[in-house]
């Protein structure tokens, strides 16, 4: 009973959500431009399906994955687990002491993002543009991986307590360097995934395991150091993306050169 | 067409691949790290179903819906050959999808909290309420002012990496000015930005104006349009957290 109440209030909700963009799109397309929109039909039935589909994911992860998800990022930071059933909570803080809160902000990263539906998409679509030569999995599998390493290095942060921006500052010095050399096609979609990794799955996720950190780690404020998770989640990517990109063209360079011999 | 709706449970099967790592990763660290047994085992199972058949429905709605009209609306602008109107369009569907963002909403009530402790609002529901409405429209505006930008880019072909570079100065100089509490939220609050339905709609809409346009390469100067989204509301929370 609880699940189809929930299901209910989510989907007025994805309505409410989608409703202006809808209105939007459908305004412009009969008012601005005055052409009825090809496949009506078919299109107004993928409007539904995308409402029925968020709805479904949404229930499903406030259900399942989120509640146990939270849960897990609190028990991990919890002192009891950390320094032991001792409990001698020592004064001197040693990063060390965090190493599984590092581990599962890494796996969580990767696993959130392989699921995020908005980048699928975004790969969905790189694939077709790019005629296959930018291949769904790959692009998926690059952005997780740059997540993760976000992650990972924003609740080392988080622990450390040093200043979000040499970090930030930091990665857009690589990213900056890495435009110069990769190749031209990826730059810009490189670009698009630091965006996207960031949605529906990942950001409560990663809020929690933030939140639960920064509430916890002594000396640190949950409202100064929680923030910022999400800021890492989306600038790795980009680094990650270009790297993939860079590995690609460096292969297929030395392929041919070896060729050519 | 027909050979896709046969196909419904390879989507399906698809998607439970998708959701694979969630769950092995939260199975590993729930049994093998905390050694603690996976509380109520039904229900994470219903809700992973739940999951997979919305991913399906949503790839499946994508590839109808969103993806489609995306581009027709492109087209539609590009052989209509009116600026305004499609500048005016980017802008509304930057800003209408922003406004309305959950995340966003979540994000913007947090920052209101912190704005009090760090004392630069009264701790009253009222100027709460107000500081964090103004943060939602700041980042509206922000978002309606990115595409704005990215659109003319792709109409200009201008390459994504000098605006980019550009913003980032934009961003590590307003770093050294703006308040410290603002920071962490200021950078956050570009990645919360981009919804799972707007980012479809605006990469169609992207790709669409560039194989529209002669000249333009859709996957050099298609794509980008989420990085502008992503960037400016940086740029855009440091300077309200700064006027305020």
């Amino acid at each position: 009973m609880d699940l189809l109440v929930g299901l209910a209030k989510t989907t007025l909700s994805t309505i409410l959500d989608v409703l202006p963009i809808a209105g939007i799109i459908f305004g412009f397309q009969v008012l601005v431009l005055r052409r009825p929109i090809p496949h009506l039909r078919r299109v107004l039935t993928g409007f539904v399906y995308v409402l029925i589909g968020l709805s479904l994911f949404l229930v499903g992860l406030e259900e399942a994955l989120f509640p146990l998800g939270k849960l897990m990022a609190e028990q991990l930071t919890d002192p009891q687990f950390i320094y032991g059933a001792a409990s001698e909570v020592s004064t001197l803080l040693r990063w060390q002491d965090y190493k599984w809160v590092y581990l599962f902000g890494a796996a969580i990263g990767f696993a959130a993002t392989i699921a995020e539906p908005a980048l699928l998409a975004v790969a969905i679509k790189a694939q077709a543009v790019s005629g296959g030569a930018i291949n769904v999995w790959g692009l998926r599998i690059a952005v997780a991986l740059g997540a993760a390493m976000g992650i990972a290095l924003g609740t080392y942060r988080i622990v450390t307590g040093t200043p979000l921006h040499y970090y930030i500052i930091a990665g857009y010095i690589v990213v900056v360097v890495q435009t110069a050399f990769a190749p031209r096609l990826i730059i810009a979609l490189a670009y698009d995934s630091g965006g996207v990794t960031t949605s529906t799955v990942t950001v409560p996720l990663v809020t929690a395991l933030g939140l639960g950190l920064a509430s916890t780690v002594p000396g640190r404020s949950p409202l100064i150091d929680g923030f910022g998770l999400i800021a890492f989640a989306c600038l790795f990517p980009m680094i990650s993306v270009m790297a993939y990109a860079q590995i690609g063209q460096w292969r297929a360079r030395r392929a041919g050169t070896r060729r050519q011999e | 067409m027909d050979q896709k709706l046969g196909c419904f449970f390879c989507s399906v099967r698809d998607s439970i691949r998708d959701l694979l790592p969630i769950i092995i990763v939260i199975a590993f660290f729930q049994i093998a790290i905390l050694q603690e047994p996976i509380p109520n085992l039904g229900r994470l199972l219903i809700g992973t179903l739940l999951v997979a058949m919305g991913l399906t429905f949503f790839v499946r709605g994508l590839e109808m819906g969103l993806f489609p009209i995306g581009e027709s609306i492109a087209y539609g602008f590009a052989r209509k050959g009116s600026l305004l109107w499609l500048l005016l369009f980017a802008f509304a569907l930057g800003f209408g999808t922003t406004i309305a963002e959950p995340a966003l909403i979540a994000v913007a009530d947090e920052a209101a909290d912190m704005a009090a402790v760090a004392g630069v609002v009264p701790d009253q529901p009222q100027a709460l309420a107000r500081y964090a409405l103004g943060l939602r429209l700041t980042v509206a505006l922000s978002v309606g002012l990115a595409i704005v930008l990215g659109v003319i880019r792709i109409l200009k072909g201008w390459p994504i990496h000098y605006l980019i570079i550009g913003g980032y100065i934009g961003v590590v100089a307003m770093t050294a000015f703006a308040p410290p509490e603002i920071i962490g939220v200021a950078y956050d609050s570009g990645g919360v930005t981009t919804s799972t339905v707007t980012v479809p709609l605006v990469t169609a809409l992207g790709v669409g104006l560039a194989s529209s346009i002669k000249g333009r390469n859709p996957m050099v100067d298609g794509f980008g349009l989420i990085a502008f989204a992503s960037l400016t509301p940086m740029i855009f929370v440091m300077l309200y957290g700064m006027l305020l």
